[in-house]
């Protein structure tokens, strides 16, 4: 049973305000035992697999990227089995409303998020601003542990195809709208991992040839809440130059930032077609004789193989 | 599979603690490490450009050693580390080293394998990244204190 949706005038603007929640919506939804009967689950996901032990939202539980989503041996997340026995272990039922928040402008929140969605999980929502603006408007956090009723989750099988690509499905999308969400530094090739983050074997630097860069915090507000849908528009129909209908891929560096940015395109802007490209830089990079642009031009398709 | 015999005695006793739990313990026993790290005292908290960063953490982390002038001929060595605590995973790492190597000699120090942090566990909860971020820290800690002894001899 979904819980009621918030409504304020930022969220109705976006093309499907339902998928976010406010941080004094949360609150009030908490207070309101929302959480303690189970009809409402939070869960946070972090980049830092200790955070949430630090101090969480009272009642959440973690869901960690690495440990829980991503299975161990093959690259791939975890299938419908090991989904199901995770979200009823956390309280979550097939109906249950999720709401997910995390560090870093819920950037790993929105990649939980993006999991839960190839399992088709119906009603789940990011809290606005996530984490950090929880804390820094000084609301309730708790070094206590829930201890949830079992769930009751089927298991179902994961349909990937809507909103994820693979290598293969890139190359034939080449010609269409690419955006490519890591930094200046890594797009134009000069660096193949993050700033400050440790080098990681990719051996070619570069973007997808015809790819925009937009880097995925240009999405966020500086208190890590969404941009407005103005400026999002500003941002994906201006700068990136995306049409109304285009069916477009994002990615990153192994498809947790482009998550943030698909969350955007597909929930706030209302791009009914978004693939997440999770296999991303760390496998383009490393891929044989896949067309690379390096610099800051965008780069065109087709592109001559081999010279 | 590495022993804990080729290590100092405090930072044994650490792998020795890690490896007899269960992951969950272990992360838990981290976190504990993160909560004890030692605050920097005020002469290096007033100048952090005396501070090094490990730029291969995730995180930021800052360290820096100092060897003390007076004891023993070897000279202590002491070990500063800053990091957020909003880095716990990165924190916990620098409290394991600063709780086994503060205050051992250069010697004792350099004979730490670069491979230690594989020793406690964590290698299937913890990213490989964030694992080379460990390691390059022990490796940073070990290039400095190398200088720094040879420098002195």
């Amino acid at each position: 049973m979904s819980y009621p949706v918030e409504q304020n005038e930022k969220f109705a603007a976006y093309a499907h305000p339902e998928r976010l929640v406010f941080t004094g919506w949360l609150a009030a939804a908490i207070d309101n035992g929302a959480v303690a009967s189970g009809q409402l689950v939070v869960v946070e996901s972090d980049e830092d697999v200790l955070l949430y032990e630090t101090g969480h939202i009272p009642g959440a539980v973690k869901i960690d990227w690495h440990t829980d989503l991503n299975d161990e041996v093959t690259r791939d997340y975890v299938d419908g089995a090991a989904f199901a026995e995770l979200a009823a272990s956390k309280g979550i039922s097939r109906d249950s409303t999720v709401v997910i928040y995390g560090d870093k402008s819920n950037w790993w929140a929105a990649y939980a998020l993006w999991v839960f969605t190839l399992f088709g999980h119906q009603d789940v929502r990011l809290l606005d601003g996530g984490r950090d603006k929880w804390i820094a408007e000084g609301r309730d956090l708790t070094t206590e542990k829930p201890a949830p009723a079992r769930g009751d989750y089927p298991v179902v099988e994961r349909d990937d195809a809507p909103i994820r690509a693979f290598k293969d499905d890139v190359l034939a999308h080449l010609g269409k709208p690419l955006i490519d969400v890591r930094s200046p530094e890594e797009y134009t090739g000069q660096r193949t991992h993050m700033p400050a983050y440790p080098e990681e074997g990719a051996l070619r630097g570069g973007h997808i040839p015809t790819a925009a860069s937009i880097p995925w915090a240009r999405a966020a507000a500086p208190d890590g809440t969404y941009r407005s849908r103005e400026e999002l528009e500003a941002l994906y129909l201006g700068e990136a130059g995306l049409s109304e209908g285009d069916d477009v891929v994002a990615y990153c560096r192994i498809g947790e930032r482009s998550s943030h940015t698909w969350f955007a395109l597909k929930y706030l802007l209302g791009f009914d077609s978004v693939r997440n490209y999770d296999g991303s830089w760390t496998e383009w990079g490393n891929a044989v004789r896949v067309p690379i642009a390096k610099g800051a031009e965008r780069g065109s398709f087709p592109v001559a193989l081999g010279v | 599979m590495m022993t804990t015999q080729a290590l100092p005695s405090a930072l044994a006793a650490i792998v020795d603690d890690f490896q007899a739990l269960t992951e969950p313990e272990r992360l838990q026993l981290l976190l504990e490490f993160s909560q004890g790290l030692p605050e920097l005292p005020e002469r290096l908290k007033d100048h952090p450009e005396l501070l090094e960063q490990v730029v291969e953490c995730q995180s930021p982390l800052f360290l820096t050693i100092e060897t003390e002038k007076a004891g023993s001929p070897a000279g202590a060595v002491r070990l500063f580390f800053k990091a957020p605590p909003e880095a716990p995973t990165t924190r916990g790492f620098a409290g394991v080293l600063h709780e086994g190597l503060d205050g051992l000699s250069a010697e004792e120090i350099l004979s730490v394998p670069d491979d230690m942090p594989e020793l406690l566990g964590l290698t299937r909860a913890i990213t490989p990244l964030r694992m080379r971020g460990m390691t390059a820290m022990l490796g940073r800690i070990k290039r400095k204190v190398a200088a720094s002894s040879a420098v002195r001899s």
